[in-house]
This record gives C-alpha cells, sequence and structure tokens, in this order.
C-alpha cells in the first residue's frame, strides 16, 4: 500500500515535469483488480499474464504516442480475492488514491457487474475482456467496453450451421438442456431468437439443477424423440456428464453443441465418446486473425508459450486484446482525460489477433463471432465461422453402432 | 409435463430406460445409505459429510487410473483407502461428538464436510473429474434402452454390499459387538466390548462404503469438489425412509428413490426433479407423523 502511495506521488512528480523534458517518455497508469487467490484463481492468472504480455509487447515496440507525446503503459494489480465486494472496493481505492484514469477489467461476469457501477460513478473507462453476461450491457453503462463477445452469441453458430445444412431449417427439431443458473440461460435467450427466426420446432427444453449429477431423465427423452440438434450448456459438469452419459446411453443426434467443453477437456478425458462434439468458444489460436503488435493468432500462442510454459487460454488472448484496445484509443485520443479516451474507445475499430473488435452503443463486441470447434480425431478443430475455419465441420455425426 | 407423459405411453421403452436408469442410480445412494444408517443407528451421528466421503473414494479412484491401473480395481482399493480415512476422522474428530445433542454431531459432519470439500478444491483443483471404465454399454430394443456395463456392476456390487452387510452384523463377532452397542452402550461396555473400537470401526465401514460409491460414480458419471451435497441428502432420504436397523429397507429405499427421482425428472422436467426429492421427503415424514400419532391414540 505504501508502494502505491509512493508511486502515486511519482507519478504525479513525472507528470508535472513532464512537459519540462518531452523527450522522456510519460507513464499511463492503468488499474485492474484481478482474482489473483479464491476460486477463480486460476483464470484470474490468465487474465494478469494476458494484460502483462500486452503491456510489455507494447512497450518493447515504444510504448503509445498521445498527441505527439511518448508514454510507456504500467498496471497496477490487486488481489479482488474472487469476491464482487472486495472487487468493487479495490477499484474505488485504484480510483481514489492510485489516481488510475483507465480500468482493466476483472475476471468473470460477476466481479465485472459489481466493479461497473463504481468506474461508472467516476466516469473512469473500463476495457474488458472477461465478463460476458448480457445484463452488463442492458444497464446503459457508459464507461464499459468489452471486447468479447456476449453469453448470448455462444451457441448462435451452432443453430446457423444447423441451418445452413439442412434444405429446410423450419423442420429441424431441436433438444435444449440448460443449467438453471444465468450463464447458460443467456446462452439459451440467444439461440431462442434465432430458431424462431427459422422456424425450427423446440421439442425438449429442460433446465439443469446446478447440483447437477446425472441427466439420463433428459436423455432418455431426447432417444424417444429424436432431434436433429441437442444444445447443451452447464459449465465444465455439464459438458462433462454429457459427453459421458451421450455414449453409456448411446444417445444419437446428428449434432450436439455444448458450451465449456475447452475447459472441460472432453476430448483429452473422454476419447472416441466426444467426437464430432461442437464446442463454443471465444478464441483459439488456429484461427487466421492478424494484426501488427502480435502477428497472427498463433504467433500469439508461441508468444505466450514461450513466456509463461503453458498453452495460450482464450482467457488471456481476450485479456492482452483489451490492452491493444486501450493502446489503439491512446493513439487517436485528443487529450488523457478520461472523457476524451472513452470517446476514442467507443470509436474503436479495429483487426486484432483476437478477432476484430467494434463497439455498439451498450459497449460489446459486435464485431467478432463467436467459434465452433468440432472434436476430429481427438483435436479442437476450428469449423466456424467458414471464413476462419482450419476444415469442414463433420455432419451428421453416425449412430453409436456405427462408431 | 402431458407431453411428457403422453412420450411415455406412446414408447413403453422409453419408460423402461427412465426407470432402468432410475434403478440403477438408486444403487449407489443405497450404497452410501448403508453407512448413514449404521452411523446414525450405532454412533446416533447424522453424518453430513456422508457425500464428501463419497467424492474422496472417487478421488481415489481417479488418482490411481491416472496412475496407470485399471478402473476396477479402484472399488476395493476405494474402499480400503477410505476405510483408513474414516478410522483417522473418528479417532481424530467424530469421537468427541457420540453421545452428545444430535446438533452438534450435525454442526460438527457438516464443518468437517465443508473442510475436505476446500481440502479437495486444494489438492485435485476445481475440474469436474471422470473415469472411463471402458467397458461400454448394453443395450435391448432397438437402442432405447442402454444400460451401461459400469452401471449394471455397480447395481451387483450394491446389492452384494448390502447382504453382506447384514451378514456381517448378524454373524461376525464384530457385526455383532456393533448391534449391542447400538442396543446399549453401557451393557455392551459392562460385558467386555471395547465401544470405543466398536464406534472407530462402525464409521471406517461406513467411509468404506462410501469409497466403494464414490470409486463406481467417477465411472458411471462425474465427481468434483463440491459434489458431496447430492449424495449426502440422498442417503439422508433414504435412511429418514428406510430406518436405521435394516439393510433391506435401505436397498429398496434407494432403488425406489432412483427409479421416483428419474421419472420426476423425466415428467416435470430437470429442474424439479431435486424438489420432488425433497418434496417426497416431507409428504413421507408427515405421513409417518400421521401414522405414529395414530398409533399412540390406539395405545391410550
Amino acid at each position: 500500500m505504501r508502494k502505491g502511495l509512493f508511486s502515486g506521488i511519482f507519478l504525479g512528480l513525472t507528470l508535472l515535469v513532464a512537459p519540462a523534458v518531452a523527450e522522456e517518455p510519460g507513464v499511463i497508469r492503468l488499474g485492474a483488480a484481478v482474482s489473483l487467490t479464491g476460486k477463480y484463481s486460476s483464470n484470474g492468472a490468465f487474465t494478469r499474464k494476458g494484460y502483462d504480455l500486452a503491456v510489455n509487447k507494447i512497450n518493447a515496440a515504444g510504448g503509445v504516442t498521445v498527441a505527439g507525446k511518448p508514454y510507456r503503459l504500467e498496471v497496477i494489480y490487486y488481489d479482488d480475492e474472487s469476491t464482487p465486494a472486495r472487487g468493487a472496493q479495490l477499484v474505488e481505492r485504484l480510483i481514489q488514491q492510485d489516481k488510475v484514469q483507465y480500468v482493466l477489467g476483472p475476471y468473470s461476469s460477476g466481479l465485472t457487474e459489481a466493479i461497473a457501477p463504481v468506474t461508472e460513478k467516476y466516469g473512469i473507462p473500463m476495457v474488458e475482456a472477461n465478463g460476458a453476461a448480457i445484463s452488463l450491457f442492458r444497464k446503459g453503462y457508459r464507461y464499459l467496453f468489452a471486447v468479447l463477445s456476449t453469453t448470448d452469441e455462444y451457441l448462435r453458430g451452432a443453430v446457423d450451421i444447423a441451418a445452413r445444412l439442412s434444405d429446410d431449417p423450419s423442420k429441424l427439431r431441436v433438444a435444449m438442456a440448460f443449467e438453471n443458473d444465468p450463464f447458460s440461460q443467456d446462452v439459451r435467450e440467444g439461440v431462442l431468437a434465432d430458431m424462431k427466426r427459422h422456424g425450427m420446432k423446440v421439442v425438449v427444453d429442460d433446465k439443469l439443477p446446478p447440483e447437477l449429477n446425472d441427466m439420463s431423465a433428459t436423455l432418455s427423452k431426447v432417444k424417444a424423440l429424436r432431434p436433429d440438434l441437442m444444445l447443451i450448456s452447464g459449465h465444465d459438469k455439464g459438458a462433462s456428464l454429457a459427453i459421458r452419459q451421450f455414449a453409456d446411453q448411446r444417445v444419437n443426434v446428428p449434432m450436439l453443441a455444448l458450451t465449456h467443453c475447452d475447459s472441460a477437456r472432453i476430448a483429452e478425458n473422454f476419447g472416441l465418446a466426444a467426437e464430432y462434439a461442437l464446442c463454443a468458444a471465444q478464441w483459439a489460436s488456429t484461427l487466421t486473425y492478424a494484426d501488427a503488435l502480435f502477428g497472427s493468432a498463433s504467433d500469439y500462442a508461441r508468444l505466450y508459450e514461450e513466456t509463461y510454459g503453458e498453452v495460450a487460454p482464450y482467457q488471456a488472448a481476450e485479456s492482452s486484446a483489451a490492452v491493444q484496445v486501450y493502446a489503439d484509443a491512446f493513439e487517436r485520443t485528443k487529450s488523457l482525460d478520461p472523457e476524451d479516451v472513452r470517446d476514442a474507445l467507443a470509436e474503436t475499430r479495429m483487426m486484432t489477433f483476437y478477432g476484430k473488435i467494434e463497439f455498439d452503443e451498450t459497449g460489446k463486441n459486435i464485431a467478432k463471432p463467436t467459434v465452433l470447434f468440432q472434436v476430429q480425431d481427438g483435436k479442437y478443430v476450428v469449423v466456424y465461422p467458414e471464413e476462419f475455419a482450419e476444415a469442414k465441420i463433420r455432419w451428421p455425426t453416425p449412430p453409436w453402432s456405427e462408431r | 409435463m402431458l407431453d411428457n407423459l403422453a412420450l411415455l405411453v406412446q414408447f413403453p421403452a422409453v419408460t423402461v430406460d427412465v426407470v432402468v436408469n432410475g434403478l440403477l442410480i438408486g444403487a449407489i445412494f443405497a450404497l452410501a445409505a448403508y453407512g448413514m444408517a449404521l452411523v446414525w443407528g450405532v454412533l446416533n451421528i447424522v453424518n453430513v459429510v456422508q457425500g464428501e466421503l463419497v467424492v474422496l473414494g472417487g478421488y481415489v479412484t481417479f488418482l490411481l487410473v491416472q496412475a496407470g491401473m485399471p478402473p476396477l480395481i479402484g472399488v476395493p482399493v476405494s474402499a480400503i483407502v477410505m476405510f483408513g480415512v474414516g478410522w483417522v476422522l473418528y479417532r481424530a474428530i467424530v469421537f468427541r461428538v457420540v453421545d452428545k445433542d444430535i446438533f452438534i454431531s450435525i454442526l460438527a459432519t457438516f464443518g468437517l464436510a465443508i473442510l475436505i470439500q476446500q481440502l479437495a478444491n486444494l489438492s485435485f483443483g476445481a475440474d469436474v473429474r471422470s473415469v472411463d471404465a471402458g467397458l461400454g454399454s448394453l443395450h435391448f430394443l432397438d437402442g432405447m434402452v442402454t444400460v451401461a456395463w459400469v452401471k449394471m456392476i455397480a447395481f451387483v456390487l450394491a446389492l452384494a454390499a448390502g447382504a453382506s452387510l447384514w451378514l456381517f452384523l448378524r454373524h461376525a463377532r464384530l457385526g455383532q459387538a456393533i448391534r449391542a452397542t447400538a442396543q446399549n452402550p453401557r451393557a455392551a461396555r459392562i460385558l467386555g466390548i471395547d465401544t470405543g473400537r466398536v464406534y472407530a470401526a462402525t464409521y471406517a465401514l461406513n467411509a468404506a462404503l462410501c469409497g466403494a460409491a464414490g470409486s463406481l460414480a467417477v465411472m458411471a458419471w462425474t465427481i468434483h469438489p463440491y459434489m458431496g451435497l447430492p449424495y449426502t441428502v440422498r442417503s439422508f432420504m433414504v435412511v429418514v425412509v428406510a430406518g436405521v436397523g435394516n439393510v433391506g429397507a435401505v436397498v429398496a429405499a434407494g432403488l425406489g428413490l432412483g427409479a421416483l427421482e428419474n421419472l420426476a425428472g423425466f415428467v416435470l422436467g430437470t429442474e424439479f426433479q431435486i424438489a420432488f426429492v425433497f418434496a417426497l421427503m416431507v409428504a413421507i415424514l408427515v405421513w409417518r407423523h400421521w401414522r405414529a400419532a395414530r398409533r399412540r391414540e390406539h395405545l391410550k
């Protein structure tokens, strides 16, 4: 805390002295409360690594230039202990004591929801990369920007593919099993509108309980009704259980799409049982997106792996992209006043290794579609969106008697 | 809801599938419930940590498979390891709450449950784990009725465990000592039974049964550190219905609960499956209270 105070004074001094020594780069300080302990500690660590990777890369490339003057980026971190109340408190402290004027988001929708009212109150912009709940963007926040796709987008790709593969989408019958929690119900809401537009018929619409330990009742129903498409969302446990029980109960559905199957590691854990499953995800290192800073998505993945010795998760990729969005806005802003930076952020229109970024008036990124992987021969292969896909979708899934 | 009922009539095979799968999950509940009934009857403790013992048993099997052992070996190994864990738990903590007020034992075991959850989260991570037993499924009636082999094995094992438990309590020396202690600990002590040892053995036996149940659960379903509660609730429910002194009733209640629960999930939708379990429990308690009141009236 003392250190924070001193560096705050130091920052004040540098800012005062800055005009005199015009060639010395100034410092732009960003603040973030991320979960370094508690239930989000692993994803919180990914978030921080993503931020750090981008900040270091930008600084190494000469930092950013605001109105002709060079600046370096720096981030002040606090640990929010995975609790929303603590997150809000820490962001208040970042703004009030550390005098941070630009905030990077925390990990998870819940934390973002707690922090957004604070940044809003002080008129401080927040670019976040790990809060996808659609409810965040229905509150009329002016200073909130998100680089990732919102939850309602997750499985829309699957409905889109199913419609494209069929001669008459209005004949398609869909089974849905979504956990009874805000995330999965957002996902459900997103696909319902699309299915209605195509005239598809919902034949099963189960809400899985959060303490789910068996889904055989739902799957028996699916076996009887033989839908053309099955959509499932229930975090890691829903994805794992679905793959296990689809195989055990020999449920035959031509197309199965899920969320969280990459984080549940279904291909690694379930082998053949996971084949043909479609998995919604925010980003994949095999996409053909690219930018000037990091190069292509696979270049980013390589750099991340060299730096941290682990495979790049999408949580880190989107976090890096959030820093890139700030850097881009700083280059375009009239001044470092938070209000001017906000206006520059609102006009963002850029391509990154993570995908295209463009915000609508609510602050969510509308330019990047979610990605669908398919498990093909034990690997996650991008099959959607088609223009960035590595391989064609394998469809229809053969019945168990032929697998 | 009506369409779902119609579906059951229209496809009798589906009804069979739902009931059979329900019976099989019920067998796992019964396995965990034997131990709870035993501990409740002998130590007079409602063992809220039951589900966590099941989950720990699952992790033992998971770790064995990670180390390259065949999954089915996990069932006896988990039972043995958990026997040890149960013994240690008893000697370290649980013995302090025997003969105390029932609320103290509930609080103590609830605390243990939270502790074990957090320790499991720290040591194994929050990831969802499952083990592929690699046995495939039986299927009948054009694939409409499917039974995973591992669930079949679980079913047979649960019944076998019930039978051996019954025989053990009836004929083995330790089993007789357990029953004697349950009936009257003071008299048992006077007759030379080391009741402390009997209590420890009972608690360890419970943990072993949970271990076996967990080992089967990780093969048939999935586990994660916070998965214990459904098993605790189901065991509790089974024991409430079956009573503490009757192994046969525990089997029947476990299987019945599994089948009814699965049917309810099918007809009412999965969101009401757990609500149904609780509603059923309340109904049974009310009914038993009413019946007991009537009997008292009779005696007057």
